[in-house]
């Protein structure tokens, strides 16, 4: 979706816009789907794949920039950040920007808004691009003026000479003035003489959330727009035997139904006909469905027992000597994504192109999987960004995307609005997959770990689109595209497998990797995939190792840690809580605390938290959480304390509440009673997040960093109140009460 | 026919009486505030206020509310003048995607009406029907205390009165 961008100045933007699309099978390596290859041009962020300035910088005539980024808004305060990166390199105040985000037709492709990659790949590209953009217009208005470009100053979106001269960009901007490619290196600004960067800036994108704007695709009403629902089948493998199409036609509003093998949906005038619609042809379905599902009893068994394909990805030293050993094994349920507002699209279908408005993580890989499951050529599919509600990772965004474009088919030229019900976006989610994790350590007589052995089994985490098979319609349709193949990411970021390496010094170290190619139930990516547990378990071992061997968990931890960068946030968020003056309040006082670095590789995150067991009905109430986090150079810092904040309570939700829930047929867990989340009764009193400054540095994602830290620093805090080492999530009321007895 | 009172205009409801009042702001008067969520009253995100209480309108159909007052999140403020509520978000950055907020807003602008001096426990309570995924909590706490300081009657004499 557009933000603020007048006609004018996108028609009035210098230079044609030509950008280098990217066109690579690489969905199947990274998980952004972008890099991980060699670079191709030696520039930074995603210029490397986009390399023209003005695919990602236009000013017009006026002197107002169009920023344009292959990114995505998705709640995570990214237009907001992006346009600061611009304004401070461009030198020109905010209100003079606008931006325009992930659209095929526009932008360029910088793959998936995942991985907490945005602000490396697309903020780095804009900064550089920016920042070249500023030099060529001093360098314009030094060749005007006759003189050194070293002679002139830029501020304001102006340009100054020793002499009082001045050139404004808009008179400084041609056709072809940003038509180049960038530099290896850029002018970049030094942190010192910040003016918007680093600053906490006011997201973009809130006001219209608070005044009731059309903020989201669910709010998007096109001249003429029709709304469609669609009739998921109840189970996974389910074929149609037949319902009664008829029935439902002649009811009032109805325009349409269409039945494509497995597929169906209605299409009505008005939005509770197509409600009505889907409830009454649902009711007169018959279908054929199979006992397919495994046994969600013994889930870290049924897992176990499947066919891997194993790699150890890390291994040395040799078995370690004799000590204190702490065995475990950990399992995660299936976790949902849990989108407040249930995925949305709206398609047309007009003169032989179709334009769909999604809130997907990828509109290019989308268009790709809709043109293949429609077989119309790429060219004639156009997918445009428009936020939804947040989705965590890849939720039912695409697939409703594709519901939207079969359903517009079947009504050409008007815009088909097409939202899931919530028991559609609960029971075909691509879950957070079930994971399990084997891990045994010990700690020698000298007090160092001597030995740690992790074992990691899961399904893939990256199921998205790029194959049309990874859509429900495309797998539905009567010429049905085969399922997709999994996908293993690799490591370093990895997927299962994601922080499944301890980023401690341990000198006896082996990690096994069993990527598991069935899917016995449809998963995906989900915020942090393989690290939330890993990270966990990890943090629960070391804890217990400590604990054992009667060392403090967070000495502990700094005697196994060199990384400078690691050290900090653990002793920032150690001191800002009071670890080694903590005191028990009660028996059921319990203090946990947890790190990681995010895939080894992004930001740093410790947590220390404090919690009040009730030993009467085992309900865990946190008084407290403090987290330190170094992300390098800030851009937005009250954006930063959101992502980590709202981590920290979507971690506390996972941890205590959540498990998607099936029998042997069906997925069960199709609605908020049947899949708790966490509520305001059990919202912490308090949650402080500090920040540690690197001015000058690399971006290092921080979106997913609180995750497992969090899990983590809580299963601690419980085992401290309890304790009681618990090992399945989540960790619920129930659980904790039948284990500590009366 | 319904007729409704909406953001205090009367409109005159072509949707059938059955029709739960969600759609028809939404989809009739084309009001963005209040979302869908789950249609089944476990979210808040649909809850807009009438005759001066929270409801859910995914479940509240239509027939039911004839001559009622109804007010959206779009009567709590305008564009042009945010009420107290909107400002209180703003300056809070209470959001993330923000697609619960409208119906948590609506909730807390009922209750602060009713009781300018909420005590945070009792605004804790007050919004245990709505859920928020982005994990925004605290940010919405501190945006009610925010609005309720600013919704508070300023004179002495109101403390005493209620």
């Amino acid at each position: 979706m557009t933000h603020a961008v007048s006609r004018r100045s996108v028609l009035a933007g210098a230079g044609a816009l030509i950008v280098a699309f990217r066109f690579s099978g690489a969905y199947a390596q990274t998980e952004t789907g972008t890099g991980g290859g060699p670079s191709k041009h030696g520039l930074p962020g995603s210029l490397d794949d986009n390399p023209r300035i003005d695919a990602w910088i236009r000013i017009d005539a006026s002197g107002a920039a169009t920023i344009l980024t292959g990114k995505a808004e998705l709640g995570q305060g990214l237009k907001t950040a992006l346009l600061q990166v611009a304004a401070e390199e461009l030198k020109l105040p905010l209100d003079r920007l606008s931006l325009v985000t992930a659209d095929t037709a526009r932008t360029p492709n910088e793959g998936y808004t995942a991985a907490s990659h945005s602000m490396q790949d697309s903020g780095t590209a804009i900064r550089n691009a920016a920042a070249q953009a500023r030099e060529l217009l001093r360098d314009e208005a030094a060749r005007r003026f006759g003189v050194p470009a070293s002679s002139l100053q830029v501020r304001d979106g102006e340009v100054f000479g020793a002499d009082g001269v001045r050139l404004g960009y808009g008179e400084l901007v041609s056709d072809q003035l940003l038509s180049v490619d960038a530099k290896p290196i850029s002018r970049l600004t030094s942190p010192a003489d910040f003016t918007v960067m680093d600053r906490p800036v006011p997201r973009v994108d809130i006001p219209a959330k608070v005044n009731g704007g059309a903020a989201y695709v669910q709010d998007l009403r096109p001249e003429g727009m029709l709304h469609g629902r669609v009739v998921r089948p109840p189970s996974y493998g389910a074929t149609l035997r037949d319902c009664d199409v008829a029935r439902v036609e002649r009811m009032s509003g109805i325009v349409k139904v269409v039945r494509d093998g497995n597929f169906l949906g209605v299409i009505a005038e008005r939005e509770w006909a197509a409600v009505q619609g889907m409830r009454t042809l649902a009711a007169t379905t018959n279908w054929i469905e199979r006992q397919e599902l495994p046994d969600e009893v013994d889930l870290p068994a049924a897992l176990m027992k499947l066919p891997s394909r194993d790699t150890t990805i890390h291994d040395t030293g040799n078995p370690g000597g004799p000590g204190i050993l702490v065995e475990g094994t950990f399992s995660r349920p299936y976790l949902t994504h849990g989108s407040i507002g249930p995925s949305c699209a709206v398609a047309q279908f007009q003169d032989g192109k179709l334009t769909v408005w999604t809130h997907t993580q990828g509109v290019f890989f989308l268009r790709d999987a809709i043109a293949g499951m429609l077989r119309m050529p790429t060219e004639n599919v156009r997918c445009i960004h428009a936020e939804g509600a947040g989705c965590y990772g890849h939720n039912g965004a695409d697939d409703v995307a594709a519901d939207a474009a079969m359903l517009a088919l079947a009504a050409p030229g008007r815009p088909v609005r097409v939202q899931l019900m919530r028991e559609q976006e609960h029971a075909w989610d691509p879950f957070g997959p079930g994971m399990v994790v084997k891990l045994n350590a010990a700690v020698g007589a000298d007090g160092a770990i001597a030995d740690w052995h992790h074992e990691v089994w899961s399904q893939s985490h990256m199921m998205r689109p790029g194959p049309p098979g990874t859509l429900i319609a495309a797998r539905l349709k009567s010429d049905a595209f085969p399922p997709a193949p999994p996908v293993a990411l690799a490591q370093p970021e990895g997927g299962g497998d994601r922080n499944a390496i301890p980023l401690y010094a341990i000198a006896n170290c082996k990690v096994i990797s069993h990527f598991l190619p069935d899917m016995p139930l449809r998963g995906s990516s989900m915020r942090s995939l393989g690290g939330y547990l890993n990270v966990l378990s990890i943090e629960s071992v070391l804890d217990e190792l400590a604990v054992r061997s009667r060392q403090d968990p967070v000495a502990f931890r700094l005697r196994h840690i060199e990384d400078p960068r690691a050290r900090d946030v653990i002793e920032k968020a150690a001191s800002r809580f009071g670890w080694t003056t903590r005191a028990k309040s009660s028996e059921g006082t319990g203090f946990g605390f947890g790190f990681a670095r995010y895939k080894n590789l992004e930001a740093w995150c410790a947590v220390a938290v404090e919690i009040e067991l009730s030993r009467l009905n085992g309900v865990i109430r946190v008084r407290r959480i403090v987290a330190a986090v170094d992300t390098g150079q800030i851009v937005n810092p009250d954006g930063v304390r959101n992502q980590i904040e709202g981590g920290i309570l979507q971690a506390m939700s996972w941890t205590l509440f959540e498990r998607v829930t099936f029998d042997r047929t069906r997925v069960t867990s199709v609605d908020w009673s049947a899949y708790p989340i966490m509520r305001f009764d059990r919202v912490p009193e308090s949650v402080e997040v500090h920040l540690v400054d690197r001015p000058g540095d690399a971006f290092y994602g921080v979106a997913e960093a609180a995750q497992g830290p969090t899990g983590a620093a809580l299963a601690n805090a419980i085992r401290d109140a309890t304790g009681v080492r618990f090992h399945d999530l989540p960790i619920t009321s129930a659980r904790i009460k039948r284990a500590i007895g009366p | 026919m319904t007729t409704l009172i909406v953001n205090g205009e009367r409109r005159s409801i072509e949707a059938s009486p059955d029709t739960p009042l969600l759609y028809v702001l939404r989809d009739e008067l084309g009001l963005n505030g209040a979302k869908y969520g789950c249609g089944l009253g476990q979210c808040g995100a649909c809850t807009v206020i009438v005759d001066g209480k929270a409801v859910f309108s995914c479940v509240t159909p239509v027939m039911v509310l004839e001559g009622r007052t109804v007010t959206t999140l779009e009567g709590i403020g305008s564009q042009d003048a945010l009420g107290p509520m909107q400002r209180a978000f703003i300056t809070e950055q209470a959001a993330q995607c923000g697609y619960c907020i409208s119906g948590m807003m609506m909730r807390a602008h009922a209750l602060l009406s009713r009781d300018p001096h909420a005590t945070d426990e009792s605004i804790r309570a007050e919004l245990q029907p709505h859920l928020c995924r982005c994990g925004t909590h605290m940010r919405i706490l501190r945006a009610i205390r925010r609005a309720a300081e600013e919704m508070r009657p300023k004179t002495a004499d109101a403390r005493t009165e209620r």
